[in-house]
């Protein structure tokens, strides 16, 4: 298989787009890609979206992106893996260009969540219907359920999911594409509407609409396009239960344990060569369970890190320097994708205020459901 | 929730019929056609136990439209007593009071409504002993 | 010897006193807790209906009467709050129990009697050497009308009585039934409400068909009230039963057991069965329990039961009535009452 990089990439703000049709969205971020990247032509597309026919009753999305973006006629697949349908997208994309198939692939991932659907029920899909759903829980509730077993048995505390949030918004406060710049504090966390005891408005990730695009093409010719390439050092997906109930335990998401281990084995490297990572913050409780799951901290400990700030821009290992999903958005099937951007913004030195120093090795970990998909992509500066 | 799969699912939700693994004897609710634990296909109907024990809970503020008229209420992970966990709400029960490890035992409810016009769908709900 | 080989009881934990009711229409709760001897009534919750609260009441059955429930050749619910207007509630029993499906099943509706005339037909079925047993119950989740008289009584529970030949508990000696087209109180097709015809409903409906009934059980079975241990008579509010018992001949202790209603309210077609039920757990051998109900439109089922020495086998062996009655109650106000009982408008 060859080496793929990425060479260019696009991102719409992420926030709640009232003028902006899902159309829009998306070729606004792939045309940004394609112009970043400077390529004259795409073989092939990939666009990931968790429910288009929920939120706005369109499917066959990669049909319709491929005749909107002008590329028919292009080949073009919709690609789900509910939250985490970026990362398969990319994923996709990846295995194209890698395997020999095509040279040039967009991979993008869009999703338009403002329509007027019942957004709950939507996301509530990513879920066991018949035997989660059925019974009344919503997707804040399975990360609710996770929360209170992890605080549980480990003493994490409810400041700890606060503090992730608080950190991230103060990372996305320099983010011009994030939805939320505010800074926020630890008191407005503990004090905002509860969702899903023990979670509040503040723990959750927003319904955003929103676009990102990337482009890949084999490293061997990456240096003929105008864009800066960033190494694909690997990639890897692992599936967990669908059901949170059917979990050998609550408070660890097999699913990402799996695959960080195989991302990891590709790469040649350990968790304590990763220098940043973004991470699916979906609810506060996710970054820190995942934080362990990547074996950045033991099992139990992720709630000390954030308190003892070793997850913040200038700790051991920064987490979600582009606010993450908390403050960044969560336009679902775009997040995957714009985790990618984050790592090549850091990786090409163009992450401004946000800038990690030293940034070599950036790691991204997107998500399904309550864990039961698992993408992790590990790329490299050159 | 249409007719043929409200049907389908009845012996789980009403009775609680499990698929136990000639092999390997693990249980799984609702059955299924591949053990997941040793892959094998051969499985027997067992009737799960009916009292368990709370390992994780939440209480639902925002639901979807079909349960929107009934928060908050409580939705658990329970542990039955033969070591099935399943996903249930919590009935009846003071929401202050709620805690890890309390015990409950498995009763017949009303889950939702088809709207108006369709279908009452039933199932288990757990309580407190 | 045919009779009742197994009974079961179920009441939802939820209330609602008088004073709350009577707060929201600016009425005087004492007077109405003195005209109708009634202090609070229990609520179903959300998820609970006529369905839920007979497959509840059956599980206890099936407990007491300890048989396979496929043995069982008839299901008949009384209700007038079926969750279905077609579909017999007693389908959805079966299924939950594991009952069936060589069974008989169907919804029986006639005002407050429905579960009297279920028990009657379960109770003949066996007695006709039709099937081995059969199962008659009676359970209601009725709607009183917001600022109605009947908004302080109507309330939810149910029980459930399986009849056969082997084991029995309760032998059946007489019965009967007195009806006739009464207009004292109904429900059109379509309405969310029954109507009623105030005062009409006492002396023309209930006591006209009640003591009929009554006396006509009595000549029958060539016995006097002094015969009785228990009374239990239909219960639409506290009062009448007693001036029915007064009427009858019958002591305020014999009908003290089955009296039920202060603090259950009027669970409809499940107010006599639920009464008899609460008999059936303090029961002892050789007590002779007198039952009638009332149904409007109306009509009343009369029956004699002789408690057998087999009653002390069964009576632990499920949930007891009072226990559900007295304990772990939880108390709404009307706001919530009316969330539960779905009174608030919605749109579509």
């Amino acid at each position: 298989m060859r080496e793929v990089a990425v060479i260019g990439t696009g991102m719409t703000n992420f926030g709640e787009l009232w003028g902006k049709s899902i159309k829009d969205i998306f070729v606004e971020a792939a045309l940004e890609a394609i112009e970043s990247a400077g390529v004259d032509h795409i073989d092939s597309i990939y666009v990931g979206a968790m429910s288009s026919g929920l939120f706005v009753g369109q499917e066959h999305l990669g049909a319709v992106m491929a005749d909107y973006l002008g590329q028919n006629p292009v080949p073009a697949t919709r690609v789900e893996s509910a939250c985490a349908s970026g990362g398969a997208s990319f994923r996709a994309a990846y295995h194209e260009v890698a395997s020999g198939a095509s040279d040039i692939v967009l991979a993008g991932g869009v999703e338009k969540m403002t329509d007027g659907a019942d957004v709950t029920e939507a996301l509530a899909t990513a879920a066991d219907q018949d035997y989660e759903v059925y019974q009344g829980i919503t997707f804040p509730g399975l990360y609710a359920m996770i929360a209170n077993a992890h605080m549980h048995e480990f003493g994490t505390k409810r400041e700890n999911l606060a503090q992730v949030s608080v950190k991230n918004h103060k990372n996305g406060s320099n983010n011009p594409n994030a939805q939320f710049k505010s800074i926020i504090t630890v008191d407005q966390v503990l004090n905002s509407t509860l969702v899903a005891d023990p979670l509040r408005l503040l723990d959750c990730s927003p319904v955003s609409d929103g676009g990102a695009a990337v482009i890949l093409c084999p490293m061997d010719i990456a240096k003929k396009f105008t864009g800066t390439p960033v190494r694909i050092k690997a990639t890897s997906q692992a599936s967990g239960t669908i059901a949170l109930h059917s979990r050998d335990s609550l408070t660890t998401l097999d699913s990402v344990k799996t695959a960080a281990e195989k991302a990891y084995k590709m790469a040649g490297l350990k968790p304590a060569d990763i220098n940043f990572a973004e991470v699916h913050d979906c609810f506060t409780i996710a970054e820190i369970v995942v934080s362990e799951d990547l074996g950045f901290f033991e099992k139990g400990k992720g709630g000390a890190a954030v308190e003892e700030g070793k997850t913040a821009m200038d700790g051991l290992i920064p987490i979600n320097t582009s606010g993450g999903l908390k403050s960044k958005g969560h336009p679902v099937g775009a997040t995957g994708i714009a985790q990618i951007i984050e790592l090549y913004e850091q990786l090409t030195g163009q992450a401004g205020k946000r800038q990690v120093k030293n940034a070599k090795i950036g790691l991204a970990q997107n998500m399904g459901g309550s864990g039961a998909s698992c993408v992790i992509n590990i790329l490299e500066a050159i | 929730m249409i007719s043929p799969r409200y049907h389908r699912e009845k012996p789980q939700r009403y009775r609680l019929e499990a698929g136990k693994c000639n092999s390997c004897e693990h249980i799984s609710f609702p059955p299924r056609l591949v053990c997941p634990k040793c892959k094998s296909k051969e499985f027997e109907t067992v009737n799960l136990s009916d009292e368990g024990t709370i390992k994780t809970f939440t209480i639902i503020r925002v639901a979807s439209d079909i349960f929107a008229l009934q928060t908050p209420f409580a939705v658990g992970i329970v542990e039955l007593n033969d070591g099935v966990r399943l996903t249930t709400q919590i009935a009846d029960v003071d929401l202050d009071q709620l805690k890890i490890g309390l015990k409950v035992k498995m009763v017949f409810r009303k889950i939702q409504d088809e709207g108006k016009s369709g279908l009452h769908c039933y199932g288990y709900k757990s309580v407190l002993i | 010897m045919v009779g009742i080989v197994g009974y079961g009881s179920y009441l939802p934990r939820y209330r609602i006193k008088v004073e709350s009711i009577a707060k929201e229409w600016g009425s005087d709760p004492e007077a109405l807790k003195r005209g109708l001897q009634l202090f609070e009534k229990t609520v179903p919750g959300q998820d609970e209906d006529t369905i839920t609260i007979s497959v509840e009441a059956a599980k206890g059955a099936l407990k007491r009467a300890n048989i396979n429930p496929k043995e069982i050749g008839a299901l008949y619910i009384g209700s007038e709050s079926h969750p279905y207007a077609v579909k017999p509630s007693g389908t959805v029993v079966i299924d939950a129990l594991g009952i069936g499906p060589h069974v008989h099943v169907a919804s029986y509706e006639f005002a407050c009697k429905a579960g009297t005339e279920a028990m009657y037909n379960a109770y003949a079925l066996v007695k006709a050497d039709e099937m081995k047993y059969a199962m008659g119950i009676g359970a209601d989740t009725s709607q009183g009308a917001p600022g109605d008289a009947l908004e302080y009584s109507a309330s939810a529970g149910g029980a459930a009585f399986i009849m056969g030949k082997e084991n029995v508990v309760a032998e059946i000696l007489f019965t009967t039934s007195y009806t006739s087209d009464t207009p004292d109180f109904w429900r059109r097709e379509h309405e969310y409400y029954p109507r009623h015809a105030g005062r009409f409903t006492g002396e023309p409906a209930y006591f006209k068909h009640l003591v009929t009934a009554d006396k006509i059980l009595l000549k029958k079975s060539v016995m006097k009230p002094e015969d009785f241990k228990y009374a239990v008579f239909h219960m639409p509010n506290g009062k009448f039963p007693q001036m029915a018992g007064k009427k009858l001949g019958f002591t305020k202790e014999q009908l003290e057991t089955g009296w039920i209603v202060p603090w259950m309210g009027n669970t409809y077609s499940g107010s006599s069965p639920t009464a008899l039920a609460a008999v059936l757990d303090v029961a002892k051998p050789g007590d002779k329990i007198f039952m009638v109900s009332f149904g409007s439109g109306a009509g009343s089922d009369g029956f004699i039961f002789n408690v057998t020495d087999k009653i002390k086998d069964v009576q632990d062996k499920a949930v007891k009535l009072r226990d559900m009655l007295d304990n772990n109650k939880i108390y709404l106000d009307y706001g919530e009452y009316a969330k539960f009982r779905e009174k608030i408008i919605l749109n579509e």
